[in-house]
């Protein structure tokens, strides 16, 4: 696939963590895969995890309910709600897991050119305190963000040590 | 979502690397270790720092397994350990593999659809 490994995850701050994806594809198609449950259910989720409940109503205060099951009945729940919709081009929600605590913001935005979309998706938790339950549960996108900074400082190795 | 792989390092193994990273001075005495190995005087001098509130972080990060003692009795130097950083690093690609991974299978959703021509887009 043309695509494959165009995947960038980056900090942009404390609280939030980026991703930037390019698809070979309209940008209405690619918006119209991240909100329909027909199309979610196809692509979503952990290898080997299929989306058994996927309940969408895709409106601004409208909810979304997902629930991904995996091997030996795992289970994974997941529920939001739609904050802000510009079609095909934004679309924001807060977003939570049934195991773990703390909500984020995601807010996913989506450009066109020459028939390739590029989608940036940024979560965003409410402050440094929610993250740190987050992280603590040991969810990947606090993870992420605290290793990034570790990524960034190992790539400083050799650099005579600075106060922060 | 949970990471699959996610065994590789335990819960509170990286609980307490989170702990221990989560301060600037402490990345920052990682950042001059990994340049090598460096005495707690040695530390201390570029932080502007006395050698008690250096050693209280130097416990944190040595507790989290992130460095240890060297041979020398004397200068007792600290060194970093490969181990738990190494695990850290990989939690962050796995991180991008799992995403990587499902939007593969959107690249395949999307050939398809573009394949399939604009027929409905009900909404």
């Amino acid at each position: 696939m043309k695509n494959t490994g165009t995947l960038q995850v980056s900090l942009p701050n404390d609280r939030e963590i980026l991703m930037t994806r390019v698809f070979d594809a309209p940008r209405d198609l690619v918006f119209d895969a991240f909100t329909r449950p027909e199309l979610l259910k196809r692509w979503f989720g952990p290898r080997g995890w299929t989306l058994d409940v996927c309940e969408v109503d895709y409106q601004v205060g409208g909810g979304f309910r997902f629930v991904l099951r995996g091997p030996n009945g795992a289970q994974i729940g997941m529920r939001g709600v739609y904050r802000e919709i510009v079609l095909p081009e934004r679309s924001v929600h807060m977003e939570s897991f049934d195991d773990y605590p703390g909500e984020s913001q995601v807010t996913g935005i989506f450009k066109e050119n020459d028939g390739k979309s590029t989608l940036t998706i940024t979560v965003s938790y409410p402050s440094k305190e929610v993250r740190d339950v987050v992280l603590k549960s040991g969810m990947e996108h606090g993870a992420a963000e605290t290793y990034d900074r570790l990524a960034e400082m190992l790539a400083e190795r050799g650099k005579t040590a600075e106060v922060a | 979502m949970k990471l699959q792989g996610y065994e590789h390092a335990t819960p509170d193994r990286l609980d307490t690397t989170f702990a221990a990273l989560a301060d600037p001075t402490r990345r920052a005495i990682l950042a001059r270790l990994a340049s090598g190995e460096a005495s707690v005087a040695e530390l201390a001098k570029p932080f502007s720092m006395t050698q008690p509130a250096i050693s209280k972080h130097l416990r944190v990060l040595e507790r989290a397994g992130l460095i240890s003692r060297g041979r020398d009795a004397q200068r007792r130097p600290r060194k970093l350990e490969a181990k738990p950083l190494g695990e850290a690093n990989q939690w962050l690609e796995r991180y991008r593999e799992f995403w990587e991974e499902n939007f593969k299978r959107l690249d395949a959703l999307l050939d398809e659809l573009k394949a399939a021509g604009k027929k409905r887009r009900p909404r």
